[in-house]
């Protein structure tokens, strides 16, 4: 009985809130077993977790914010002559 | 359009849920501070502040992406982040000897960034910057994400990475700043939590709140909507139910 009150006593707006930190691992396990239990059966929060989950696999990548070509040589040839004039 | 679609079918398959396993997605730390060993850093930091400065650039080699990052998470376009990275390093080499062991080094160069990046804004606005990200208006944790009840199969192929590329360039400059800064920091370079936090200066509860706003916000804008929500030539996506 306390098993499935608590897996359906979670509701999608505490879901989002906490997608996050589930995300993270910053969350405990009785909470992770509720939203799994809940992100399970309901279509929308599924969709919102699988998205946020792709869109930081995206992000992870290291092809978003790249240097911007040159950057190196220019920082090495402003150091060298900051150093140089010191 | 397009590039919206075919990144919706990226995001969908099951090939590219593969090729980024949430290893690679998440580790445990700032992804450069394997480039160069604990020791070597800090035998150049000091053999640096004993008067070797042109051994600045080795040391700082492995962190210019991270500082770029953090600039740009600040300022939000490429030449202004790249200009306050490099007077952020410049800065650095003058401060050095006011680095403290205690501290990890890349760290302190993304606050000197950050720092950096923040002036620049506040003199170009005047103090605008501030009032914006520092307002009354707290609108943390009171963002709920589009409503998509199903993902629509696009071909892959539509995709060209070029235009995976720019659509989520596009998607983090249209990031209010301070959840840009979280975003670059935590979901970008890789610093945990607690480095968040303290190269922001702001609560690790601030940082998770601002981190779960600024992914749904990344997820809504990369992800197109389901059940004709989403249409060609359509700028915005129309909310299905009522959250």
């Amino acid at each position: 009985m306390p098993d499935d009150y608590s897996i359906f006593e979670i509701d999608c707006e505490h879901v989002i809130l906490q997608i996050s930190n589930y995300i993270d691992g910053e969350i405990d396990a009785n909470l992770r077993a509720r939203m799994e239990a809940h992100v399970r059966g309901c279509k929308h929060c599924s969709a919102i977790l699988d998205g946020t989950n792709n869109t930081l696999r995206l992000l992870a990548d290291g092809k978003t914010l790249e240097l911007p070509p040159g950057f190196s040589e220019r920082l090495r040839l402003r150091l060298a002559a900051h150093i140089n004039h010191k | 359009m397009r590039t919206v679609r075919g990144l919706h079918a990226v995001l969908k398959t099951k090939r590219f849920r593969l090729l980024y396993t949430e290893q690679a997605v998440r580790p445990n730390c700032m992804s450069v501070t394997a480039t160069i060993p604990n020791s070597r850093e800090t035998d150049l930091i000091a053999r640096i502040k004993a008067g070797d400065r042109a051994l600045f650039y080795e040391l700082i080699q492995p962190y210019q992406r991270s500082v770029y990052a953090a600039a740009f998470s600040v300022l939000g376009n490429p030449t202004d982040a790249e200009d306050a990275a490099q007077e952020a390093f410049l800065k650095a080499l003058t401060h050095i000897g006011q680095f403290r062991a205690e501290a990890k080094f890349s760290t302190w160069l993304v606050q000197i960034a950050l720092n950096e990046a923040r002036l620049r804004i506040r003199k170009e606005r005047k103090g605008l910057y501030s009032s914006m990200d520092e307002g009354a208006q707290d609108d943390e944790g009171e963002y709920f994400p589009i409503d998509y009840a199903d993902w629509r199969e696009i071909p892959s192929e539509a995709l060209q990475r070029k235009e995976l590329k720019e659509a989520l360039q596009r998607a983090v400059q249209s990031l209010k700043p301070k959840y840009r800064e979280v975003l670059v920091l935590r979901d970008i370079e890789h610093l945990n939590i607690a480095e968040t936090a303290e190269a922001l200066d702001i609560t690790e509860a601030a940082v998770k709140t601002r981190l779960l706003r600024a992914r749904l916000m990344m997820r809504d804008a990369l992800a197109p909507g389901f059940d004709g929500s989403w249409s060609v030539g359509t700028p915005t996506y129309k909310k299905i139910r009522p959250f």
